[in-house]
């Protein structure tokens, strides 16, 4: 008997599991496939742009900013045991723009803005908000999920390009300011290695894809949370689980499909 | 309600995006090349230029004072053709000077050495289009390697 309940319950859990992923599809369909509104939409999305976009702008810049000098740090040491210091500009350039940059942006918004989304959209289910809402023939989906949508999509790209730059002039405050590399050779070296197409529009796509996936991990958790203190503490915990792993998965696909 | 501060804050916030993303496409990715008013062009022939490089630096004494803009195959004689842009400050180089295509360090980046030659008085100096005859090609560490097994085969018979 023992084990046909844990088969039952094997084939439970991965049922869940399925419609689970049916289920955030739906959600984000229904929210996103619309009739755009912009005399409605535009000041719900600006507002959320503020909450998603410019609230994590200061987090982003600094740690862009830690991160490329640190790069350069360790890569100096390294490089110039093989008298190649010079190539530490195209070192911290490329890291940063094919895998930092995204990767390290997606994992800052799930902890800044996926968090707070879930906790935001959460509490509003508790309290259900998202019902009155219903009652008052409004979609909440449409009211709420697809504004935060929207702006996590649009600011996360932005971020990400902000932290590449932001790390590469922190590449060059270490490597050219304090360990001495002449900055025509760190900047020429840099640009004749860079290519837009390659490392530029490839970091884009790959932040414009976590950015889809944290955003929607952050929203469906909030959207189908059990409505106490604990199901809200488990799904904000969640998210963050959730969509690191599928940041860091994915990104390893999306480089073996780019770079492989 | 929404307030005025929100509204600028988040336009700035898509600006400076959008300026990261600008800096990135213009200033790392660069494509431009000083080709204006503060450079003058030479070229030199080079029968191989190893993996020296669009943008590499011309030096004279280790200092900077141009670079490389252009590599092309000359498709008649087979040989590389080297475009370089030189300082306009530099110009009292010697027509009798050389080229040679210099490695920094054991594996570094290939860069041109520039050797003032000899100034006897009537030598006139280069000057915009002028091209450098005396040139010597990269060390290619495979053909030395060649060279010295074939030295060492020749020997031991």
């Amino acid at each position: 008997m023992r084990i046909v309940e844990r088969i039952t319950a094997l084939g439970h859990n991965a049922i869940e599991f399925i419609s689970g992923f049916g289920r955030a599809g739906i959600m984000l369909w229904n929210a996103i496939v619309n009739v755009p509104r912009f005399r409605k939409g535009t000041p719900l999305l600006i507002k959320q742009l503020y909450v998603v976009g410019v609230q994590s702008f200061v987090i982003i810049t600094i740690s862009g900013l830690f991160i490329g000098m640190v790069l350069a740090l360790q890569g100096y040491n390294i490089l110039s045991d093989f008298g190649t210091s010079e190539s530490l500009g195209p070192m911290v350039a490329l890291s940063l723009l094919r895998e930092l940059g995204p990767v390290v942006t997606a994992l800052l918004f799930a902890g800044r803005a996926g968090s707070a989304l879930t906790a935001e959209i959460g509490l509003m289910k508790s309290t259900e908000q998202l019902s009155s809402l219903e009652m008052m023939a409004v979609d909440p989906l449409r009211q709420v999920i697809a504004p935060r949508f929207w702006a996590g999509v649009i600011s996360m790209p932005l971020l990400a390009m902000i932290f590449s730059a932001v790390g590469i002039y922190g590449g060059h405050i270490v490597g050219v300011e304090w360990k001495g590399i002449d900055a025509g050779s760190f900047w020429s070296i840099l640009q004749s290695q860079v290519e837009w197409h390659q490392d530029i529009l490839n970091s884009l796509i790959k932040s414009v894809v976590f950015a889809v996936v944290v955003t929607w991990i952050a929203l469906y958790r909030g959207y189908q949370v059990i409505p106490n203190p604990e199901g809200i503490s488990r799904a904000t915990t969640k998210t963050v689980v959730q969509a690191s792993l599928a940041v860091l998965a994915l990104d390893f696909l999306l480089t073996a499909l780019m770079f492989g | 309600m929404l307030t005025r501060k929100i509204e600028f804050l988040v336009g700035c916030f898509l600006l400076t995006g959008l300026a990261a993303f600008l800096t990135l496409v213009f200033n790392v990715a660069n494509i431009k090349i000083d080709s204006g008013e503060s450079t003058y062009a030479l070229t030199a022939r080079f029968t191989n230029v190893g993996g020296l490089k669009v943008r590499s630096p011309v030096k004279v004494g280790g200092v900077t004072v141009g670079r490389v803009s252009d590599i092309i195959l000359d498709p008649k004689q087979l040989d590389a053709v080297v475009t370089i842009q030189i300082d306009k400050r530099y110009d009292q180089f010697p027509e009798t000077s050389s080229l040679s295509i210099l490695t920094s360090g054991l594996l570094g980046e290939q860069f041109l050495g520039l050797t003032p030659g000899f100034d006897d008085g009537d030598t006139s100096m280069l000057k915009s289009g002028d091209k450098i005859e005396n040139t010597h090609s990269a060390l290619v560490l495979e053909d030395l390697i060649g060279q010295f097994l074939y030295s060492l085969g020749s020997k031991d018979k």
